[in-house]
C-alpha cells in the first residue's frame, strides 16, 4: 500500500512523473486505435518527426529552468532552414561551410536574446518576441517575400535518411541519433555545476546571485544553448521535409507547451531536462493519436493551449501547498 | 491524496477535452458527400458559378494564343475613350495585397519587368507601389493615400480580401481615375476592368477530375489544404467536393497544413501508416514534393496527384514519372494589369471582365514547360508568362 501511494506519489506529485504517466496513456490509446503504430518502421517514422521537437525541447528548458521564455525559436528555425537554401542553392560542396554559418548565425542569435535579457534588463518575453519579428521580418526582406534556393541531398540526408536495414525497425533514422545525443547532452549538463546554477537561478536569483553564482552568464549561457538547439532542429526540419516559406511557424508555442507539459514550472526553478524532452514526445504522440482518431489538425492550437493552462494550473496548486511537503521532491535537477 | 484527486480531476478534463473533440467533429469523418464534408464547404459553394467557370474551361479565348496575359474569355469590350489622355509617360500606381508567397513574388517581378518594357516604350513615366503585407487596413490607407496623392493617373489593385476592401476601391473609382482590380476580387463592379484568371472551381475540378479519370472506383484520396477562409483557396475545395461527391473515390481526409513542408510530410506520413493513399489532391502546389517524399520514405508507390504548376512539384514529377497533373492559377495574369492600364490611358477597348485561359499542364506538356523554365529556381511558376520580357531569365532567375 505503502509503495503503491509513493509510486502514485511519484506520478501525479507534479511534474516528473506526471508526464511519463501521461505518454503511456497516450501511448497506449495509440496502441488501442492502430497497434500498427508500434511495428518497427512507423515507430521509427513518429520518432523522426519528433526529434526536431524534443532537441527543441531540451533547448528551451534551459532557458525556461533559469528564468526565461525563448520565444524566437520557431522564427530561428525558419530562417535557419531559409538561409542554408539560399546559401547551399543546391550545390553539395557548400554543404558543411554553410552549417557552420548557421551555427555561428544560431550562437549570435542566442547571445544577443541573452546579453540584452541579462545586461539591458528587458524581459525575456519582450526580448524573444522582438528576436521573432526581427527574424521573421528579415528573412522576408532578404528574400523578397519567398525562399528562394534549394537544400542540398548531403544538408538533408540527417533528417530525412538514416541506417538502412536492420533488422525488426528498418531505418533508424539520423535524426533518432541526434535527438539521443543533444537529449543525453542535456541531462549530463544538468548534472554538471553550471546546471545546478542554472536551477538555483531560476529559483531564485537573488539568492544565487548572494551565494556567489554568475547569473547574468548562466542564463545568457541558456538562450545560447536554445539558440544551438534551434540550429540543430533546423538542421532536421530542413532535412525532413525540404524548404518552405512557412518552416518553423508556431513552433515555439508547440515547445513552451512541451516543456510546461514536462513539468518545468515557468518561471523557472524546477523540473527535469528528461520530463521536458517526454514532454515533446508526449505532445507529439497525443496530436499522432488525434490523427489516429481523424480528429483535424485545427484541433491541435486549442488543445496545446488547453494543455499549458491546465499544466500551469496544476503546477501552481503545487507550489501554492505547504514548502514542506513539496521540497524534496522539487530541488532535485537532473 | 489531494494531488491524487488532482489527477483524477485532470485526467477527467482531459477525457472531456477529448471527446468534446470526437463529437463535434464526428460528421466531417462520416459524411463525404459533396455538400458536408468541411465544415466550410457549403458557404463557398455558389452553384451558377461553378457551372459558368467549368463551362469557361472549354470557350475558346479571344486574342493570340501565343500571348495568353492578353486572350479573353467572351469578352465584353467597353469604351475607355474617357480615360485617353495624350503625351504618354502616364503614372501608373499599385496597391499590391503582399508579396507573402512564391506565387506572389513570381508576379510581381513579372509585372515589374512588363512596367520596364512599357515605359521604355513612353508609355508610363513612374511607376508607384505600395506593398500591404497582407494588411487590409494597411491596404486601405495605402489606396486612399494614393488617391489622395492626386498624381497617379490609373490605380491598380490586387485586393487583399474581398469584404473590406470594397469601400476602398469604390472611393477609389469615385476619385475619378481608371481603376483596375485583379486576381482576387471586390464586391463592386466599379472598377474599369476585373482581370483574373478563370477561377478557383475550375482549379479545384481540374485537378479532382483528373483523380477521378486515373484512379480506380473505391481508391483513397487524402485532400491537402493551405488554410480555411481564403475565397479562391475555398472554391478550389468545394469543387472539388461536387466532383468527388459524385465519384466513387473515397476520400480520407481534408487536412490544413499552412502550406508548411514538414507539416505536409508528417499528415501525409501519419495517413500512410493508418492505410494506403492512392491519391493527393491539393489546393495549392505549396509543398508538394514533400507530400511525394513522404511515399518514398514509407516504401509505398506514388499516388497519384495534383498538384501546380510550381517548379519544385514539375521537375519531382518528371524525375519519378508519376501520373500528375499541375492545375494553374495563371501566374501571368501579373502581366495584364499594367498593359490594361496603357491601353484604357489610350483610350482603347478593355473587358469589362477580363477573363485570362487557365489550363492546366498535362503530362503531355511537361517536358516542355521544363524545358522552357530549365534556369529557373524550384519556387518558380512555369506559366509565369515572361519568357519575352527583356529581362528574361536573370530577373526570375536570380530573384
Amino acid at each position: 500500500m505503502q509503495r503503491l501511494r509513493s509510486a502514485a506519489a511519484a506520478l501525479f506529485g507534479g511534474g516528473t512523473g506526471t508526464v511519463f504517466a501521461l505518454l503511456i496513456v497516450i501511448l497506449a490509446g495509440i496502441f488501442a486505435m492502430n497497434p500498427g503504430f508500434f511495428e518497427g518502421p512507423s515507430l521509427m517514422a513518429f520518432l523522426k518527426q519528433a526529434a526536431p521537437l524534443v532537441i527543441l525541447a531540451a533547448g528551451q528548458y534551459f532557458v525556461i529552468v533559469s528564468g526565461n521564455f525563448d520565444l524566437s525559436v520557431g522564427a530561428l528555425v525558419g530562417a535557419q532552414v531559409v538561409i542554408a537554401a539560399r546559401l547551399i542553392d543546391g550545390e553539395e560542396s557548400r554543404t558543411v561551410p554553410v552549417l557552420l554559418v548557421m551555427l555561428a548565425f544560431g550562437l549570435t542569435v542566442g547571445l544577443v536574446n541573452g546579453l540584452i535579457t541579462t545586461v539591458l534588463k528587458v524581459q525575456s518575453f519582450i526580448t524573444t518576441l522582438g528576436m521573432l519579428l526581427v527574424l521573421y521580418g528579415a528573412i522576408r526582406l532578404w528574400t523578397g517575400g519567398a525562399p528562394t534556393g534549394a537544400l542540398s541531398e548531403a544538408f538533408r540526408k540527417v533528417g530525412r535518411h538514416g541506417i538502412d536495414d536492420v533488422p525488426l525497425v528498418g531505418q533508424i533514422p539520423w535524426a533518432l541519433l541526434v535527438m539521443l545525443a543533444v537529449g543525453a547532452g542535456a541531462i549530463l549538463l544538468m548534472r554538471t555545476r553550471f546546471g545546478r546554477i542554472v536551477m538555483a537561478t531560476g529559483d531564485n536569483d537573488l539568492a544565487a546571485a548572494l551565494s556567489g553564482a554568475r547569473v547574468a552568464t548562466v542564463r545568457t549561457a541558456a538562450f545560447v544553448l536554445s539558440g544551438l538547439s534551434a540550429t540543430i532542429a533546423g538542421v532536421l526540419i530542413g532535412g525532413f521535409a525540404g524548404v518552405s516559406a512557412q518552416v518553423g511557424e508556431g513552433l515555439e508555442f508547440t515547445v513552451i507547451t512541451e516543456v510546461v507539459l514536462g513539468g518545468v514550472a515557468l518561471g523557472g526553478g524546477r523540473g527535469t531536462a528528461l520530463a521536458a524532452m517526454a514532454g515533446a514526445l508526449a505532445i507529439e504522440a497525443l496530436f499522432t493519436l488525434f490523427n489516429q482518431m481523424a480528429l483535424p489538425a485545427t484541433l491541435r492550437p486549442t488543445v496545446q493551449g488547453a494543455i499549458i493552462i491546465a499544466a500551469v494550473a496544476y503546477a501552481a496548486r503545487q507550489r501554492t501547498r505547504p514548502a514542506a511537503v513539496t521540497a524534496p521532491a522539487t530541488v532535485s535537477p537532473s | 491524496m489531494q494531488t491524487t484527486r488532482l489527477a483524477f480531476a485532470s485526467a477527467a478534463a482531459l477525457g472531456l477535452l477529448l471527446a468534446t473533440g470526437c463529437t463535434t467533429d464526428a460528421p466531417t469523418e462520416s459524411q463525404d458527400d459533396a455538400t458536408s464534408g468541411a465544415p466550410s464547404g457549403d458557404e463557398w459553394f455558389v452553384q451558377a458559378e461553378y457551372d459558368e467557370q467549368l463551362a469557361q474551361r472549354d470557350i475558346e479565348p479571344e486574342g493570340d494564343p501565343s500571348q495568353p496575359w492578353l486572350q479573353a474569355i467572351e469578352p465584353e469590350w467597353i469604351d475607355t475613350s474617357q480615360y485617353a489622355r495624350e503625351g504618354g509617360d502616364a503614372t501608373v500606381c499599385f496597391s499590391n495585397a503582399s508579396v507573402s508567397n512564391p506565387w506572389r513574388v513570381t508576379g510581381w517581378i513579372t509585372m515589374q519587368e512588363q512596367v520596364k518594357v512599357l515605359q521604355e516604350a513612353g508609355e508610363i513615366g513612374e511607376f508607384r507601389h505600395s506593398d500591404a503585407g497582407d494588411d487590409d487596413d494597411q491596404q486601405i490607407s495605402d489606396i486612399q493615400a494614393f488617391v489622395d496623392s492626386g498624381e497617379c493617373d490609373a490605380l491598380i489593385i490586387s485586393p487583399s480580401t474581398t469584404a473590406t476592401l470594397t469601400p476602398a476601391v469604390e472611393t477609389a473609382c469615385a476619385s475619378g481615375i481608371p481603376v483596375i482590380v485583379f486576381d482576387r476580387g471586390v464586391n463592386t463592379d466599379c472598377a474599369t476592368t476585373f482581370i483574373h484568371p478563370i477561377g478557383g472551381y475550375a482549379y479545384g475540378a481540374d485537378a479532382a477530375e483528373f483523380l477521378v479519370e486515373n484512379l480506380e472506383p473505391g481508391s483513397t484520396v487524402l485532400a491537402l489544404r493551405i488554410l480555411p477562409g481564403v475565397d479562391v483557396l475555398e472554391h478550389r475545395w468545394a469543387a472539388a467536393q461536387e466532383i468527388f461527391g459524385d465519384s466513387e473515390l473515397e476520400i480520407l481526409g481534408n487536412e490544413f497544413t499552412g502550406g508548411d513542408a514538414a507539416e505536409i510530410k508528417n499528415i501525409v506520413t501519419q495517413y500512410l501508416q493508418r492505410g494506403d493513399v492512392d491519391g493527393i489532391w491539393m489546393d495549392a502546389g505549396d509543398g508538394a514534393v514533400a507530400a511525394i517524399e513522404a511515399f518514398e520514405d514509407a516504401g509505398k508507390p506514388y499516388p497519384v496527384m495534383a498538384g501546380e504548376d510550381e517548379l519544385s512539384f514539375m521537375r519531382k514529377w518528371e524525375e519519378t514519372g508519376m501520373t500528375a497533373i499541375a492545375p494553374v492559377y495563371s501566374n501571368f495574369q501579373w502581366r495584364t494589369p499594367v498593359l490594361a492600364a496603357t491601353m484604357i490611358l489610350n483610350g482603347e477597348q478593355v473587358p469589362a471582365e477580363w477573363v485570362l485561359p487557365q489550363d492546366p499542364i498535362t503530362e503531355a506538356e511537361l517536358a516542355d514547360y521544363l524545358e522552357r523554365n530549365a534556369d529557373m529556381p524550384s519556387l518558380h511558376y512555369a506559366k509565369f508568362g515572361g519568357e519575352d520580357l527583356p529581362g528574361f531569365p536573370d530577373a526570375w532567375r536570380d530573384r
